[in-house]
């Protein structure tokens, strides 16, 4: 008992003085992050960095530094992005967040995308960047690689109401065996350039074990939003590793089925739905 | 504080439960003492039960107070007194082992071959807790103790043979004993291919092959003192279980204990034995060998237990009383892998037990008191600490999703106390007791994670807000004796509260692809148990006996039947016997089964008669002796099912089986 009290002491003060020598160092604001595009100008160089390194059909989580020519970073910068698709027959956006200076952090800025598509050779994405220093305003643009992924996570549809959304999921990325909590976000295509977040409506969930007899789970929780114009929220239960179709229904504010089916003996899936592999 | 007294004196006036219940054999002697206890005496030349390589589970099923629920050739599941295995505690040597398979393919039962058991102890009720919380009995499997006045180099070697499965026996035991240290080492290996039932119909997916070694060192440090060391190995491959969508690849365990042992028949505490024990059971069910499987899967399970017992027996004056100490730890972990038909995807992966460890500690007392010529009375009251722990995180997250709210650790006290009083005089023998006793659910029960039930075809749910399951028990007994009558009588009513056992959850889907739906382990508010049994014999002449038997039960919550509840079964016996030559006749067989549960996928069973026509014959070489045990069970090659067979496969069809015993 001794030697474990001794021991704790020892590791509370090791742990005390290992902490206050952190302080001295300044942390590495891209820790945890990898670089996925760098975009030049003429005065600055701009590193996009994301979980993964990547950009990808879906929500993007999208951070980034802004640094003088010198390799010193900027930290008073105020900015703003445009994502932009250039199909063979027409240009649109996508869903997109503004530009905030992200918590606890000097120099990273932060926002998300919500890829709707992929690019490929001839249809493709870039990235505008508009940025404020001292009254002056810069821009950046360049073309940027959104890969596609296998399994669906951003559906783009219309509604009984003729009216076209974008629904993607944000949360689980890392889904578990358990009741994980489900993110998601939907707009609306006002025009092609712009796509408010639409509120109250309520996302029904339920997922689904294709390969073994399309079986379901319990206790899952459709998604609601807990504050305007924010994500709509929820609860997913996932009983056993392996691909999910997780199928949706979307429903107003009326509690109109605007689209999606339930899944019954013979509608073995609803006609949106998102996947998890894991 | 009336109460109090009431229950004390209640106590005091009546007594312990179970005792020199139903002769598990028509021959065995009856003696009066606290337990039923099977003599399976094998190899000797005293030994009267015909087929002595017969499985353990045919044996056990020979006792009025069990049934074996049969899910293939071999590994049954024991029922006492009508009620499954969580219901009970089946040791080995005093030994706990948790079984490592989800479908109860390897009951503890299964890792004891009749060939090194010397006798398995039924007590019926609360008397079988000394070594855990029960509610409908225990089975201690207590194997062969060496002979050590027989000094030097003993074996015999033994083979058999059985039609129904070409099941091919072979084995051999072997002791050596010196003053000091002595050894027992047996080894047996079964192989047996498919077996057929009745009208020769072959019943895919039985066959098995099975080897089991147990050795015993002892030394004894004075004639008072001992220690010894024992292990078993069983390894059962390639099981294969007709009744269930699945086999077994293999099934090992490993046994092992040391024990101190310490004796003085003149002290007033005559016997002390502490033993410490540890084993692990390995189980891998597998389906890659039946056809049309719609998903494949693997669900190895594992269970590893470690513990010890203390017991301590001791008499002063009329006293003779018992004190055990007992404690084990214990892990559960069972996993389910599926193969999606799609090469593409993920593999499926879920914990069916989700890494629970228990620690179970308990004190048990049991007193014994003479109190004149014809009254005796036993008392017996223990209690318990039960604690489960989810270890495994996935696990825990997994059944979150059923109870949001579980914590990850749960501890239960239980109790028990019994009393039982004894009449004695002349050649009748009465007996009446009462006993309380609790439990705590099984793992499957509190923590099973979509455990299919083929039998009711249900996914299974375990429910960890079960309170304690709580039996309130009467048995009355009488018997009769004389050297050429015998007639025992006994009757057990069993109220149990907060009944555990799956209830329909339409709000949930199944799993398993084709399932009925989801179960949820629910508690009944009260269940009643009654059995019913009479057995006697007669001695028609010296050499001429009949023996008969019947065995009645009936489980009920007002108008829903409980599963597996044995309809009236009879059985009789004449049996010749003339110095080393014995030929026996037997008839068997069961009411049709009327009572039956459809709620638990029960559809009831028609009635069945079998016969068996069995001798056996002892040749004296010298020193050496030959036994040769052969007959005929069903000889008239019925198509049967019992009440007990899963999913009713149907039991062997005609066999002609030969044993043959080598002593020298």
């Amino acid at each position: 008992m001794n030697v474990l009290k001794l021991f704790s002491v020892i590791a509370v003060i090791t742990l005390f003085i290992s902490c206050k020598k952190e302080n001295t160092i300044i942390p590495n604001d891209t820790d945890g992050l990898i670089s996925a595009k760098s975009i030049s100008n003429a005065t600055h160089n701009i590193i996009f960095y994301t979980q993964n390194g990547k950009f990808q059909q879906g929500y993007n989580k999208i951070f980034f530094q802004i640094k003088n020519l010198d390799g010193s970073l900027v930290t008073n910068a105020t900015a703003n992005w445009k994502p932009l698709m250039h199909m063979t027959s027409m240009q649109h956006a996508c869903p997109y967040s503004s530009v905030s200076k992200s918590a606890n952090s000097n120099s990273l800025y932060e926002g998300f995308i919500v890829f709707q598509m992929a690019g490929n050779s001839t249809e493709y994405w870039d990235l505008t960047i508009e940025y404020t220093i001292d009254n002056t305003t810069y821009t950046a643009t360049e073309r940027i690689d959104v890969e596609a992924v296998t399994k669906k996570n951003v559906l783009s549809f219309k509604g009984s109401d003729n009216v076209s959304y974008v629904l993607a999921m944000v949360a689980p990325s890392n889904p578990k065996v358990a009741t994980n909590d489900m993110e998601a976000m939907l707009f609306k295509k006002e025009t092609m350039m712009s796509y408010p977040v639409v509120n109250n409506y309520t996302i029904k969930i339920d997922p689904r074990m294709t390969s073994m007899g399309n079986h379901g789970s319990p206790n899952n929780v459709d998604l609601k939003q807990t504050s305007l114009n924010g994500s709509y929220f929820g609860k997913l239960s996932l009983t056993m590793t392996g691909y999910w179709k997780i199928n949706l229904q979307l429903e107003n504010e009326s509690g109109t089925i605007l689209k999606g089916e339930p899944v019954t003996a013979t509608q073995e899936s609803s006609s949106i739905f998102f996947e998890i592999e894991f | 504080m009336n109460k109090l007294s009431v229950v004390i004196s209640l106590l005091i006036l009546l007594f312990h439960q179970s005792n020199a219940q139903q002769q598990a054999s028509y021959f065995t002697d009856s003696t009066h003492q606290l337990a039923e206890v099977v003599v399976a005496v094998q190899q000797k030349a005293t030994n009267k039960k015909i087929k002595v390589l017969s499985s353990l589970d045919n044996y056990l099923e020979n006792n009025n107070a069990i049934n074996m629920v049969k899910r293939g050739a071999y590994a049954w599941e024991a029922l006492i007194n009508g009620m499954a295995s969580e219901r009970s505690v089946i040791t080995i040597d005093g030994m706990r082992i948790y079984s490592a398979c989800t479908d109860k393919m390897d009951p503890v039962t299964s890792y004891v071959e009749i060939t090194n058991l010397s006798k398995a102890v039924i007590h019926s009720g609360q008397a079988g807790g000394a070594n855990g919380s029960t509610i409908g009995g225990g089975i201690d499997l207590i194997r062969t103790k060496i002979d050590t006045n027989k000094l030097g180099v003993n074996a015999s070697i033994f083979t058999g043979f059985e039609s129904t499965n070409q099941q091919k026996i072979i084995g051999t035991s072997m002791q050596y004993a010196e003053k000091k240290f002595y050894t027992l080492l047996d080894f047996t290996y079964r192989n047996a291919q498919n077996y057929k039932a009745g009208n020769n119909i072959e019943i895919p997916f039985s066959q098995f092959t099975k080897y089991n070694l147990s050795a015993t060192a002892g030394w004894k440090i004075n004639h008072q003192k001992q220690i010894i060391a024992s292990v078993i190995y069983d390894d059962a491959r390639n099981v294969g279980y007709p009744a269930l969508p699945m086999d077994v690849a293999f099934a090992k365990a490993f046994i092992g204990s040391v024990q101190y042992e310490y004796h003085n028949s003149k002290s007033t505490l005559y016997h002390w034995e502490t033993k410490l024990y540890f084993n692990s059971v390995t189980h891998l069910m597998d389906d890659t060998k039946r056809p049309n499987v719609p998903v494949h899967m693997d669900m190895p399970g594992w269970a590893n237990t470690a513990g010890f017992y203390s017991k301590l027996e001791g008499k002063m004056n009329n006293h003779n009383f018992l004190i055990n100490l007992n404690a084990h730890y214990n892990t559960s972990l069972a996993e389910m892998t599926m193969y999606s038909k799609n090469s593409n995807e993920k593999d499926m992966f879920m914990l069916t037990w989700p890494g629970v460890h228990t620690i179970f500690g308990k004190l048990f007392v049991e007193d014994k008191i003479d109190l004149n010529k014809n009254w005796s009375a036993n008392i017996s009251a223990g209690l318990s600490i039960n604690n489960n722990t989810i270890k495994n995180e996935l696990g825990l997250t997994s059944l979150q999703i059923f109870y949001p709210n579980l914590l990850a650790s749960k501890t239960r006290l239980l109790k028990n106390i019994a009393g039982k009083i004894n009449y004695r005089k002349n050649q009748w023998q009465q007996s009446f007791g009462v006993g309380f006793g609790e439990r705590a659910p099984s793992i499957s029960e509190g923590y099973g994670f979509y455990l299919f039930n083929s039998f009711d075809r249900y996914d299974y749910i375990g429910n960890p807000t079960l309170k304690n399951e709580k039996s309130l028990e009467i048995n009355s007994s009488t018997s009769y004796n004389t050297k050429i009558l015998s007639i025992h009588f006994q009757a057990d009513y069993f109220r149990i509260f907060n009944y555990i056992i799956g209830m329909p959850n339409h709000n949930f889907i199944p799993m398993t692809i084709g399932a009925n739906g989801v179960k949820v382990y629910q508690q009944l508010p009260y269940v009643n148990i009654f059995n019913l049994s009479f057995s006697s014999t007669y001695r028609i002449t010296n050499s001429i006996q009949i023996a008969g038997k019947m065995v009645y039960r009936k489980g009920n919550y007002e108008s829903l039947n409980l599963p597996q509840i044995q309809p009236i079964s009879y059985g009789s016996t004449i049996r010749y016997q003339h110095k080393n030559f014995i030929a026996e006749c037997t008839v068997e067989g069961a009411l049709k089964h009327t009572n039956f549960s459809p709620t638990f996928g029960e559809t009831g069973t028609d009635d069945y008669t079998i016969l068996n026509l069995s001798a056996s014959k002892q040749i004296k070489i010298f020193n050496q002796t030959v036994q040769i045990k052969t007959g005929f069970e069903n000889l008239f090659d019925r198509y049967y099912s019992t009440f007990a067979d899963w999913n009713k496969i149907p039991r062997n069809g005609r066999n002609f089986f030969i044993n043959v015993v080598y002593n020298f």
